[in-house]
């Protein structure tokens, strides 16, 4: 009983069983009840014409009647007898004692002899037929009947063999037990076919699963290509694991850049600290490395800020905290931030008047932020162009609200690149020359996910293109 | 100034309490919710430093338990959960300032010396003075050593929260909160460049600066 198919076999076959038995039990008794229902009416029937017999022509006539109906094939039970219970006419040799006495419908069987029945064979082996007890069994019938007097006293039954039913009975028996048994060999089959073959396959998924848990990341779960439901599962766990796998492949890497990253500071850091421990006595030159300490500190600590609001961003913000804003203050208010820090680098730094409603459903903060890193990036990259420009600017189109910061820098000519700059720590090899933890546009696509948005890197002629745009207001 | 410090981690609360004495204050640490509590409500304190999240009762409570009888010692919220909603909760509990985990001390201190209740009467003046230098915040003028003194809007309101706290140390963080209502730390030095304009401003023509950078820290105006 330790696989499933065989304890869902042993079930099933109980459950039918059960099932079976109930509804042989209900057919029978209903079956049952029927017959007697019949036979009580066969009954009531010939007493009526024994009747109508006896008050036509009298007892002679009755007994005529009653002797050529008893003697049909397939006769019912006849018997006439006087006030004291002899018998005088019928088919019926001996009654269990007492039928007789009760006048009306009998309500249990009883037993009888029918006449020239049992005492010819039971002559052979006994002497005395007398002392033969009548009861043998062989010839012993089950009957009903109704017992009734006629106006003289005299009394008369009429009753039917109950051997019908009894056959009935015996029949519904061994339907019965035939049923059983098909069924018994149907569990052993279902739980052969489900248990051996089904189930092997589930054994073997889950065998895959195990040495996929033991370290073979790489590998899959069997697929038969049956195209049932355990192909179904297993595809749709191969499709999980190689999800998985993915999500790892992306943690490894996000954790390999975290140690590159940070390691890289965390290294001059202590160079520095050595170097400031080997080398001048002087006060000023501790001083000096301790503030270039801070400085490299103050640096990871941002990259770090960043690493985890990222990832809490990633993780699902809430999007209650998100209000109607202005699209176009907060441009102004973030390019009036950076301006001077744009001019000092020698780019211009410009934003156009926007006229116009650019209300989104957003966070100041995080919006501000989002822009500012993608202006701080455009401002770095376009510093070394000809007569270098950012323009940013708010449109509306279609009900989408779109945030464009366009620089005239060396952009990014590939596809892919363009692609790839938003994931995290990536650095595309022209930029590893620019200072930045290189989380600054993984901040900004981040961003935009949490407003429902997208961040798009357009080639721009020439330069970038960064484009934020916004769905939507949900309302209003 | 005597700082209240409530923070469970005894490595930290050892540090804070050991880098205030340095910087000539006097800190009281408590490493629970309701030890923090009753040190409060009892002592006098000037500010208080209070961590999130803390034993036997959590900051928030413990801050809105103070508040609901009275006391408006101020507090700055020690977190290392960093996000606009938690700053938001965190302000909205009653407290005056946040900061997150990891931080500089010098931020740290640079804060809390702002949030010093004895020093930050100034809120109702409308002139500030620092030396030579004069604000007017009803005129929106700008007077140095007599001289009218011409500042965007942006630069005025920099020079006046700056004259606010003159003499005191403020972050490039504490200026873009308080001067552009921003939370974030801009990649580059734009605060940078904004001061340098304004002390280009302020200090170009006249004998003695007055915008002095603290290294490792942030600026300070004070008069030399």
């Amino acid at each position: 009983m330790r696989t499933t198919a065989a304890r869902l076999s042993a079930l099933y076959f109980i459950l039918f069983a059960l099932c079976a038995v109930l509804l042989v039990f209900y057919m029978t008794s209903l079956s049952a009840s029927m017959l007697a229902t019949q036979t009580m009416e066969t009954i009531n029937e010939e007493v009526q014409g024994l009747d109508r017999a006896y008050r036509r022509g009298g007892l002679p006539f009755l007994v005529r009647v009653v002797e050529q109906r008893s003697r049909q094939p397939g006769a019912n039970l006849y018997l006439i007898a006087d006030p004291n219970g002899r018998i005088l006419t019928g088919n019926v040799e001996s009654l269990e004692p007492g039928v007789l006495e009760t006048e009306g419908r009998t309500e249990t069987p009883f037993t009888y002899q029918r006449y020239g029945e049992g005492t010819i064979e039971r002559r052979a082996p006994d002497v005395s037929e007398l002392e033969a007890p009548p009861a043998a069994t062989e010839t012993r019938h089950a009957a009903i009947a109704v017992v009734s007097r006629l106006p003289n006293q005299m009394i008369v039954l009429v009753g039917r063999d109950l051997g019908e039913p009894e056959r009935f009975r015996a029949v519904v028996q061994r339907a019965l037990i035939f049923a059983l048994s098909i069924m018994a060999v149907g569990g052993l089959l279902i739980w052969y076919f489900v248990g051996r073959r089904a189930l092997k396959r589930i054994d073997s998924i889950s065998d895959a699963g195990k040495r996929i848990m033991g370290g073979d990341l790489a590998g899959r779960l069997p697929v038969t290509g049956a195209g049932d439901e355990f192909d179904r599962l297993s595809e749709n766990l191969n499709a999980m694991l190689t999800r998985i796998a993915g999500l790892n492949e992306g943690l490894k890497q996000v954790s390999d850049n975290i140690a590159h990253d940070l390691k890289t500071p965390l290294t001059r850091l202590r160079n520095r600290a050595e170097a400031a421990l080997a080398g001048n006595p002087e006060a000023d030159g501790y001083r000096e490395a301790l503030e270039a300490t801070i400085a490299e500190s103050d640096r990871l600590i941002k990259t770090f800020n960043a690493i985890l609001m990222i990832s809490r961003l990633e993780a699902g913000y809430s999007a209650e905290q998100l209000s109607k804003v202005d699209l176009a203050t907060i441009t102004r208010d973030v390019v009036e931030l950076y301006e001077p820090a744009a001019e000092e680098v020698g780019v211009r730094l410009e934003a156009p008047h926007a006229t116009g409603s650019f209300i989104v459903d957003g966070n100041r903060e995080l919006i501000g932020q989002a822009l500012s890193n993608i202006i701080d990036n455009a401002i770095k990259y376009s510093a070394g162009a000809v007569e270098p420009a950012v323009r940013v600017s708010v449109e509306s189109n279609n009900g989408q609200i779109s945030l464009k910061v366009a620089d005239n820098g060396p952009g990014i000519p590939d596809q892919t690149d363009r692609d790839r700059a938003t994931e995290r720590f990536v650095r595309l090899e022209q930029s590893r020359s620019q200072p930045g933890s290189g989380l600054g546009l993984s901040l900004a696509n981040a961003v935009m996910k949490l407003h429902a948005g997208r961040l798009e890197l357009l080639a721009g002629s020439p330069g970038l293109t960064v484009v934020m745009t916004f769905p939507e207001t949900r309302s209003g | 100034m005597k700082i209240l410090v409530v923070e469970d981690d005894r490595e930290a609360a050892d540090y804070l309490e050991k880098a205030f004495a340095e910087a000539g204050h006097t800190a009281h640490v408590a490493r629970d919710g309701e030890t923090g509590f009753a040190l409060a409500d009892a002592g006098d304190y000037d500010v208080m430093v209070v961590d999130r999240m803390l034993p036997r009762r959590d900051g928030l409570s413990l801050i809105a338990g103070l508040r609901s009888r009275g006391n408006t010692t101020p507090v700055l919220i020690l977190s290392a959960l960093g996000e606009v909603d938690d700053r938001v909760t965190g302000l909205r509990a009653g407290g005056d300032d946040y900061l997150t985990k990891p931080y500089a001390f010098s931020e740290l201190l640079a804060r809390v010396e702002v949030l010093n209740r004895r020093a930050s009467s100034k809120e109702a003046e409308t002139v500030y003075r620092t030396g030579d230098l004069e604000l007017d915040r009803l005129s929106h003028t700008v007077k140095r050593a007599g001289r009218e003194i011409t500042l965007q809007p942006r630069e005025f309101r920099l020079l006046e929260y700056l004259m606010r706290h003159a003499g005191q140390v403020v972050t490039r963080t504490m200026l873009l909160e308080n001067v552009w209502d921003y939370h974030f730390d801009p990649q580059t030095n734009v605060i940078d460049v904004h001061v340098s304009r304004l002390r280009g401003k302020i200090e170009k023509g006249f004998d003695s600066p007055i915008l002095h950078t603290v290294r490792g820290a942030g600026y300070m105006l004070k008069a030399s």
